[in-house]
């Protein structure tokens, strides 16, 4: 009977030290969820500038560039895919990862191969472990991305794409992260980054009547070759923004109801410690009682 | 004279907006100098420097660009960046980054 009250004594023990580490890093996820999202919002005037001028050049002009135009030489296709570094974040990364298997088995379908770019220490894991090829594998910046990482991962497809097909020329990029909604809702969503659709409802409505007529410097080619690779870039550095803070929220709900959890076990366990010890107080006494009974009834 | 509305914009946020009276830039074919009323243009810039002359006089806004492109439209200019040093040093003859 010692020893079972023992036990959950020890028990208790580690679920409140489990408790503290929960809590702190759902403090954590907390502090640094509104830099994140402050991050994100920071971002979208060179976004929306970029969108802005692209679709000028789209409007005022007819050229053609090879990011806008459909491969018919290759059935490879590029899925990137951005999940997190470390787990503690609930579902996070399983269900975009989820989302991923889910468009590989679609784009197989197709009669598609795929090529896997992976972005996170889980996901790479998740895909290494499963003994699957990764093309190209980034991590260690999952919760803070840098706009060097969006740089280097944009030009790594966008260096595939250009590649010929036998060179492992890639004909689509898919992208597959997750869009913060707001601190509840995160939801995995699946883009197709090439080759680009330039959407002619984002350029700002013109109220004047007529359309203004642009030069290009140097001319339309040259400004078109500049503008989509940092389109592309600003969109991955987007995409990996707002999965950096999906993961922060995923994280900080996940350690919340750890920490609920953990209290719940405590109150459970301190229940039935006490139990215990009123079990032992009883038997003591009983013990006592009837060693006296005997030697009572003995003299 | 009217002004102009101009927003320098690097990948990480904004870095300046305001109104100003003229805007240079590094264009592809050689420095441009922007004043209000200037035509509709889309132009890719080399690395080099941004002034910006605010309204108002003063000294000159100066930033250290590598790249990027600027666009003017009805007196509206943006300037996207890929960096923007903040080389906001008074503009003291030959001074360069």
């Amino acid at each position: 009977m010692a020893g079972s009250q023992r036990i959950y004594k020890q028990r208790i023990k580690s679920t409140q030290s489990l408790k503290k580490m929960f809590r702190a890093q759902e403090l954590i996820a907390a502090s640094r969820i509104g830099k994140a999202r402050d991050r994100v919002s920071m971002a979208s005037p060179y976004s929306r500038a970029i969108t802005r001028a692209v679709s000028a050049v789209a409007t005022h002009s007819n050229v053609s560039h090879p990011f806008l135009v459909e491969r018919s030489d290759t059935k490879r296709v590029a899925v990137l895919l951005i999940a997190s570094d470390r787990g503690m974040a609930g579902a996070y990364s399983a269900s975009v990862i989820r989302e991923t298997e889910r468009l590989i088995a679609r784009l197989e379908g197709e009669g598609k191969q795929v090529a896997l770019y992976v972005s996170g220490r889980r996901a790479v894991t998740y895909y290494t472990f499963r003994g699957r090829e990764l093309v190209g594998q980034w991590s260690g910046h999952s919760d803070a991305p840098s706009t060097e990482v969006a740089r280097e991962i944009a030009d790594t497809l966008l260096d595939a794409f250009r590649a010929p097909a036998d060179e492992g020329g890639i004909g689509e990029v898919h992208v597959v992260y997750t869009q913060f909604v707001n601190m509840v809702t995160q939801r995995p969503r699946v883009v197709r980054m090439l080759p680009l659709e330039v959407v002619e409802g984002v350029a700002p409505a013109d109220d004047k009547g007529a359309l203004p007529l642009y030069d290009f410097e140097p001319n339309p080619e040259v400004v078109l070759d500049a503008l989509l690779p940092r389109y592309v870039r600003s969109r991955i550095f987007a995409a990996l923004l707002q999965a950096a803070a999906s993961e922060l929220a995923a994280r900080q709900r996940a350690m919340h109801t750890a920490t609920d959890n953990a209290e719940d076990l405590i109150r459970t366990y301190t229940r039935l410690a006490n139990q215990a010890r009123q079990g032992e107080i009883t038997q003591e006494i009983s013990e006592i009682v009837s060693g006296a009974d005997a030697l009572a009834s003995a003299s | 004279m009217a002004d102009l509305e101009v927003d320098l914009v690097a990948t990480d946020g904004k870095v300046w907006s305001g109104t100003a009276r003229q805007v240079s830039a590094p264009a592809a074919d050689g420095e441009i100098g922007i004043l209000a009323g200037h035509t509709p243009i889309l132009s890719v810039l080399r690395p080099g420097e941004v002034r910006v002359q605010p309204v108002g006089g003063g000294e000159p806004l100066r930033w250290h660009v590598d790249g990027g492109f600027l666009s003017v439209d009805s007196d509206t200019v943006t300037v996207v960046v890929d960096t923007a040093a903040s080389g906001t040093r008074p503009a003291s003859a030959g001074d360069s980054h």
